[in-house]
């Protein structure tokens, strides 16, 4: 691997995050500048009938909608979250207004004065509630091949039902963001995945043009998708805060207060019909996935787009139809979250298959594998495979890893194994990108180059990933090769750093680019090359019927878990994982087994001890201490490898990646404990309690 | 309240209400940036710093308990050697992702180094159980530690 561009170099960020000399924003005091704090609603649902506040001493300030000088909602996918509450609040933590001042003590004074009266009204709090009652906010379908004939041909029905939970993404920096309002412009620095999408929601709620808007990131530290659309909100809120007060606003949440409005992984339903041929191979597949999208819209039609397209993990099912759903709840509102829907259905999906194959007394590893898809199949949506699928070979070395065949063969009570196949679409799902033609721009000056991008550096490691795609093609030390700082008055929009799309798609543009600088290198001191994506022609999507190709390629991965359950408390103990993946060519083979590593464990808490219930919309879970997520204590020993499948269209050969690692380890994990058990699993997070009931009621 | 303690190897006089958190103080009054809050209730050491050379979490400390202690922080600890092989080792094996638990972890590690200079994978878990990490998985932390204990033989 000596020339490869796999082989390991130190990331550039490393030295100054373990010094304590990286500063996050909340390390970063401005001149005069004021805390504000944010009074929520403590109702689900309810009209705001008076707000009573205690006069305000002397540099104290309240902003709420009346100083908003644009359109009082937050831009996003679907701009349906106000800002402020307007007069009527609609989850518990849900924003109305701001205390702004100089010293926190009085802030939290002042807060505790306030006095709301609301009028009550009727809520919605759960999926199955919200179904009963009809209050979708989005619903779409597809269909392959002719599944309600195909019904008819079948020679066994099975009809199952699988459920996932809540997740917070405890990024282990909480939210925050500083608004500055200086020389006629407006200045928003802070924790952020989508510098871009923040402009835009400032440019709605302030009604300004955009060159009076600049985004500044700050040293992000951890997102997961929980620094995607949200920091939009605190921004718009800080902006109108620091406009009124002429003063630096910033705002830093604890803990407590992120994790009761923070936005969560979606929980969902997935309820399945399948048709078995006389083969026992399943030979239709209806598939009709509901998920709780809180009180407001915003991405979640996309997050449940990518949950539908996801839905058939790595198997080419012949018919097929699929129905999604997004309700209206009145919980905190769903939002993006690593993987971004695709976790919830492959978990159903991947469950499903398993436990067809017990039913059927096969094993059911092979039993999947006779369903695999390959290349040259079309996709769910009437796409095409176009690149080679290494699933067989995956599959060999992952059962090489871990033992598998040996050890299911013996299988013990309360000891047990199991293995989930998966995949990840590459990119913006459908035309995303090419709407929004991500640019970038690489400027030589003298013997340093300068890369120009809206990527940001959130912990996954984007600037080394970047950086080195183009210090390696043009043959210069990292030094020489430096990021812009991520500002948009400085940097052209590459597009969010989201979708798994910064290497590839990003890194792709950066790559083309680094190229043609290669070959005019010595035609002048100063060069500038910009690079606008283009989608491939050979790509269609129709947006309205869904079908074509909704990914342009997809990542592979194969995960075996070996747990351990207490015979007792039933509590689990995972001990092994073993994971190999196709992810084109690794662009660093270190860095992304440190991605794929925390993926699987941050996936197995969502599988296992991170359990998040609400109960008449308020969070039982609102802090650490009550919502556990896994510790040094907790984590298993993981074996990870990497097969190559060079890409064409990737930069050296690389495709998405980051997101990946979260739908593998839910399903192995639930798997290997339906084999300990020898009970079917259908429902994440696995509590000692509900594994303790279903056992029973197997006995 | 006055008290007095030892920061970073400099004798400190402040007067402060005797129940703010260390974590504050250091923050705010010393501009001490690298101890982090990440939950401000003892669960995710990211506050972590030493005291009298054992890591603690500054979140839970009250002022009034510092009182003549010692108290280093990664502004301190940073110029040490056994500081460059922790940092070394942690770049090698690739125990940093985005940071913000890490100046937490590196106290931790300095603090279990100190106790035991060649612990287990076993031991190395156990001190790292007050210290949260979101994005590595901890395994390339703890192969960070290893190195550093052997790396750094005869430091501590
Ligand atoms: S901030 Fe002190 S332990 Fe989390
Ligand atoms: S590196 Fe992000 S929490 Fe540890």
């Amino acid at each position: 691997m000596k020339d490869s561009i796999s082989k390991p170099i130190t990331r550039v960020d490393a030295p100054a995050k373990i010094s304590g000399a990286a500063k996050y924003i909340g390390d970063i005091h401005f001149e005069n500048q004021l805390f504000a704090k944010t009074v929520r609603s403590d109702k689900p649902k309810a009209k705001i009938v008076s707000i009573k506040t205690p006069s305000l001493p002397d540099g104290y300030y309240i902003i709420d909608k009346n100083d908003i000088p644009g359109i009082n909602r937050m831009r996003t996918v679907v701009s349906d979250h106000p800002i402020f509450a307007d007069d009527e609040v609609n989850y518990i933590g849900q924003p109305i207004l701001l205390v702004v001042g100089p010293e926190r003590e009085k802030i939290y004074e002042i807060v505790s004065q306030i006095k709301i009266e609301y009028k009550d009204e009727s809520a919605v709090f759960s999926i199955e509630e919200a179904e009963e009652k009809g209050t979708v906010f989005t619903e779409y379908s597809y269909s392959k091949g002719e599944p309600e004939a195909a019904f008819h041909d079948a020679v066994k029905i099975i009809e199952d039902e699988y459920h996932t939970g809540l997740q917070e993404h405890v990024y282990l920096e909480p939210q925050g963001i500083t608004g500055e309002y200086k020389d006629e412009t407006m200045f928003i620095y802070g924790s952020m995945q989508c510098p871009f999408y923040v402009k835009g929601a400032i440019q709605d709620v302030l009604g300004w043009d955009s060159d009076r808007i600049r985004i500044i990131q700050s040293i992000t530290g951890g997102a997961f998708g929980g620094k995607e659309e949200f920091p939009s909100l605190m921004a718009c809120q800080v902006a109108v805060a620091s406009l009124k007060t002429k003063r630096p606003v910033q705002m830093i949440y604890d803990r407590d207060e992120d994790i009761i409005c923070s936005t969560k992984r979606h929980p969902s339903i997935v309820h399945y019909k399948a048709g078995l041929g006389k083969s026992n191979q399943v030979i239709v597949l209806n598939i009709d996935i509901i998920f709780d999208a809180g009180a407001y819209s915003e991405l979640s039609p996309v997050v449940l787009q990518r949950g539908m397209f996801s839905a058939t993990g790595v198997y080419n099912f012949p018919h097929l139809s699929v129905r999604g759903r997004n309700f209206m709840t009145n919980n905190v509102p769903s939002g993006a979250y690593r993987g971004f829907g695709a976790p919830q259905t492959i978990f159903g999906t991947e469950m499903l298959m398993h436990n067809i194959a017990v039913k059927l007394g096969v094993d059911p590893l092979k039993y999947k594998i006779n369903h695999l898809i390959k290349r040259g199949d079309p996709t769910c949506t009437g796409g095409k495979i176009r690149d080679e699928v290494k699933l067989l070979e995956i599959i060999e070395k992952v059962e090489k890893m871990s033992g598998y065949r040996r050890k299911i063969e013996r299988r013990k009570k309360f000891k047990g194994i199991g293995v989930s196949l998966f995949l990840h679409g590459c990119g913006f799902t459908g035309k995303g990108e090419a709407t929004i033609k991500g640019k970038i721009i690489l400027k030589k000056n003298g013997d340093t180059v300068i890369l120009k991008v809206s990527s940001v550096e959130m912990g996954q490691g984007a600037e080394t990933c970047l950086r080195k795609i183009v210090a390696h093609t043009l043959s210069l030390p990292m030094e020489k090769v430096i990021c812009e700082t991520i500002d948009t008055g400085l940097i052209p929009d590459s597009g969010p750093t989201v979708a798994s799309r910064t290497t590839m798609i990003v890194g792709g543009l950066l790559r083309q680019a680094s190229l043609e600088l290669k070959d005019c290198w010595n035609e002048a001191n100063e060069i500038e090359i910009s690079k606008t994506y283009k989608h491939p022609d050979f790509l269609s999507w129709d947006d309205d019927k869904f079908v074509g190709d909704a990914y342009p390629t997809y990542s592979w991965g194969a995960n075996v878990a070996e747990v351990e359950i207490d015979s007792l408390t039933y509590e689990i103990n995972v001990k092994k994982i073993s994971a190999v993946y196709d992810v084109g060519v690794p662009i660093d083979e270190k860095m992304l087994r440190g991605q794929m590593q925390g993926g699987i464990v941050q996936s197995i808490g969502w599988a296992t001890i991170e359990v998040m219930n609400s109960s008449k919309g308020k969070l039982a879970q609102h802090n650490l201490t009550d919502y556990k997520i896994p510790t040094s204590m907790d984590v298993p020993e993981i074996a990870c490898k990497f097969i190559e499948n060079p890409y064409e269209f990737g930069p050296f050969g690389a495709k998405c990646a980051g997101e990946l690692p979260s739908a593998g380890a839910p399903p192995a994990v639930a798997a290997a404990v339906s084999n300990a058990l020898g009970i079917p699993i259908k429902s994440i997070p696995l509590t000692p309690e509900y594994l303790m009931e279903i056992d029973k009621h197997e006995d | 309240m006055k008290i007095e303690f030892i920061l970073n190897d400099k004798k400190r006089v402040i007067q402060v209400d005797p129940a703010s958190r260390l974590l504050d103080i250091l923050r705010d009054d010393f501009e001490l940036t690298s101890v982090k809050e990440g939950c401000g209730e003892g669960e995710c050491g990211a506050c972590v710093v030493l005291m009298d050379g054992k890591a603690v979490n500054s979140c839970l400390i009250p002022a009034g308990l510092i009182e003549g202690r010692h108290i280093v922080t990664m502004e301190g600890f940073r110029k040490t050697e056994r500081y460059k092989v922790i940092e070394e080792s942690f770049l090698k094996a690739g125990s940093v992702q985005c940071g913000f638990c890490t100046p937490g972890i590196v106290m931790s590690t300095e603090s279990l180094l100190r106790e035991n200079p060649l612990p287990s994978e076993e031991e190395i878990k156990e001190a790292l159980s007050g210290n949260l990490c979101r994005c590595t998985g901890y395994n390339m932390i703890f192969e960070g530690i290893k190195l550093a204990a052997e790396r750094g033989k005869g430091l501590w």
